[in-house]
């Protein structure tokens, strides 16, 4: 059986284009994490999935069937809404037999349903109560329960953890990830948050301006981004961007001279990239060490010092006004205003021409 | 002087002045309208106290007796019917097209024409002699229905009229109900496959409860003391066919000058409508148990 195909979809809501010709193809047990900044559509394309906005052009398959003609509740589709959307004047009981009445699935069959959902999400004993007398995480859990008992083919869930605090959040993320291997279906999961899809999703697909920029595992993204945008959206702090030119290469590696007038050797294949071309080179902050005094490295100005225990993040600036992060193990003893020596680990650079295509690194021979 | 003192005082200082206003044109007079029917009193001061003499000659007055039949029969024939059109009519303006703006205007503007114009349309379109009604029956073959004069259509007729005129408040109210709904329920019900009634029913409905009960006790409070229409267009005739319950506390007050039986009256009537309230409202928030 296929999972969930989305052809060429394209939504305007007016004059305003809102997708542009998006096309997805997804695994039956896949867990998707659409990421994006505010505003690139993922709940919109997440609501023509579920049927609650219609599409201009374009089609929606799932399990091998044409969907996106079908009245929501005729998809196989359950969905988990941001806000939860549970019914205020009904039991949780009711909450949650509600869509399976209305599908007219025999009493028992619902009890049993209901009992095994409330057993996992361990809300046995809130049955009765109605969701007014619960807590935002007992409610997100109700709203899970109903989304479950429905035994969908594809479930879909809008910032599930956007209303809950720090320690409820982590605790419900290991919920989600023990709920994927429970269910016999796929899960799309809309996030703001890169840490949360990094570590729930097989795939994450990134969203901007309208399309899908780049699909592919959290490592591939990571390591491999698409284009400027998807390196600078994902990783955190950002990975640094600095302007330069191409020099002639060597071994069929670029060189890039960076705007500081300092030379990587980078480890990118140069093929396809004209000499003299203005690039950006993009570095994380791992590959950008603190060099001893009178090293040859870049010298930069400490702006900001982040210390997390482990590792130490120093945001510093080049003369020629470029921002560059460097890491270093441990508690670092820099403080802001400090001029250091950058060591750039050139090799694992990548580098985007004018129009945001990424060349990445090639592993070195 | 404490805190919590303080922010009393200043609000009591912020409420006090409406609560002068209040006592004075209401609380006072209510209450001497309870001494008022207890004695034989005129429009000029006379008072003798008779105790509940008065109260004795209503239960047994059969000019009355038809008033509160007449009432009742009004409150009977307009709350229902209104509360239902009211509710389909607030659903189906309860979109953001531009038409449904229009009408929701023009449903309101019905309810800021006084009483007076609305009985002179009504007025219009019921007389026998050349109304809206007898004009379409005639082109039909029909004689003309005389609508104000026959005791079997005068209640009929004002019900009619008062519904018409009375619709705008409670779509207005309905609306307010509607859009307190939050929208992702409804959403939520459409991925749980929930067809049009059953929205209506297992959504719709008890979602707005609370406005259907609001809309259905003013409503009937209001009815309950039916009087500019009835006294407008009927002047409660033919043979007090149409006399409301006010109407007659009107007649009896400034016609027969009998002040303290028109007040026991008027003190007979409050109590009914407290008590009908009171039920419909224990009626509808008893099954609500712990509702947050
Ligand atoms: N009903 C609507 N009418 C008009 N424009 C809309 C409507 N819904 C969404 N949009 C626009 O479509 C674009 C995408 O919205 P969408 O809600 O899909 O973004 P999102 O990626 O989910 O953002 P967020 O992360 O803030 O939830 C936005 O520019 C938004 O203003
Ligand atoms: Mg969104």
């Amino acid at each position: 059986m296929s999972g969930l195909e989305l052809i060429d979809v394209s939504k305007s809501y007016g004059a305003t284009r809102v997708l542009d010709g998006v096309s997805l193809s997804i695994a039956p047990r896949e867990f998707i994490a659409f990421l994006g900044p505010s505003g690139s559509g993922k709940s919109t394309l997440l609501r023509i999935i579920a049927g609650l906005e219609t599409l201009d052009s374009g089609e929606v398959h799932l399990g091998g069937q044409r969907i996106d003609g079908l009245a929501p509740g005729a998809r196989g589709i359950a969905m988990v809404f941001q806000h939860y959307a549970l019914y205020p004047h009904m039991t949780v009981r009711e909450n949650m037999a509600f869509g399976l009445i209305n599908a007219k699935v025999p009493k028992d069959e619902i009890a049993s349903r209901i009992a095994q959902a409330a057993d996992i999400l361990e809300i046995g004993s809130q049955l009765d109560k109605k969701p007014g007398q619960m807590s935002g995480g007992q409610r997100q859990r109700v709203a899970i329960g109903r989304a479950i008992v429905k035994q969908p083919r594809l479930f879909l869930l809008d910032e599930p953890l956007s209303n809950l605090d720090a320690a409820l959040r982590s605790r419900t993320r290991v919920e989600l990830a023990q709920l994927r291997n429970r269910v016999d279906a796929a899960l799309i999961m809309v996030t703001h948050d890169q840490a949360e899809a990094m570590t729930l999703a097989d795939r994450i697909v990134v969203m901007n301006d309208r399309r899908i920029q780049q699909v592919g595992t959290p490592a591939e993204v990571y390591a491999r981004p698409a284009n400027a945008f998807v390196a600078r959206f994902v990783g955190s702090p950002a990975m640094a961007m600095l302007a330069g030119r191409v020099i002639s290469g060597e071994s069929g590696r670029l060189r890039v001279r960076l705007a500081g007038g300092a030379e990587l050797q980078t480890a990118v294949a140069a093929a396809g990239i004209a000499a003299d071309a203005p690039v950006e080179v993009g570095l994380r902050p791992e590959h950008v060490t603190l060099a001893p005094p009178g090293s040859g490295g870049i010298a930069a100005t400490v702006e900001l010092v982040e210390r997390l225990g482990d590792r130490t993040f120093i945001y510093t600036r080049l003369a020629e006004g470029s921002e560059v992060i460097a890491c270093a193990p441990g508690f670092s003893e820099v403080r802001p205003g400090d001029e250091v020596l950058l060591a750039i680990d050139a090799a694992a650079a990548h580098v985007f021409s004018a129009d945001g295509t990424a060349h990445h690194p090639e592993a070195s021979a | 002087m404490n805190r919590a003192r303080r922010d009393a005082l200043v609000g009591y200082a912020f409420v006090g002045p409406f609560l002068l206003v209040y006592a004075a044109v209401l609380v006072v007079p209510l209450l001497m309208g309870i001494v008022i029917s207890f004695n034989n009193a005129d429009l000029f001061g006379r008072r003798e106290w008779i105790g509940l003499a008065n109260y004795a000659q209503a239960l047994s007055d059969p000019v009355l007796r038809q008033a509160f039949f007449n009432t009742l029969t009004l409150t009977l024939l307009i709350v229902p019917p209104l509360t239902v059109i009211a509710l389909l009519l607030a659903l189906a303006l309860n979109r953001n097209t531009r038409l449904a703006a229009v009408l929701r205007g023009v449903f309101f503007s019905s309810l800021v024409l006084s009483v007076t114009i609305v009985t002179l349309i009504w007025r219009f379109i019921l007389t026998p002699d050349a109304g809206l009604v007898a004009v379409g029956l005639q082109a039909v073959g029909q004689p003309p229905i005389p609508f104000l004069s026959d005791p079997a259509y005068v209640i009929p007729a004002l019900a009619v009229t008062t519904l018409w005129w009375s619709l705008g408040f409670p779509i207005m109210l309905f609306l307010a109900g509607l859009q307190q709904v939050p929208g992702d329920i409804y959403e939520a019900a459409a991925l749980d496959g929930a067809g049009r009634w059953t929205v209506f029913r297992r959504i719709t409905l008890p979602s707005i409860r609370r406005t259907l009960l609001l809309v259905v006790m003013l409503q009937t409070a209001a009815q309950l003391q039916i009087f500019g229409q009835a006294q407008l267009l009927t002047g409660g005739g033919p043979g007090g066919a149409s006399r409301t319950i006010v109407l007659y506390i009107f007649e009896v007050s400034f016609g027969r000058w009998e002040l303290g039986y028109a007040t026991a009256i008027a003190e007979l009537l409050f109590g009914m409508i407290l008590l009908v309230t009171l039920l419909q409202y224990w009626f509808v928030t008893r099954q609500e148990g712990d509702r947050a």
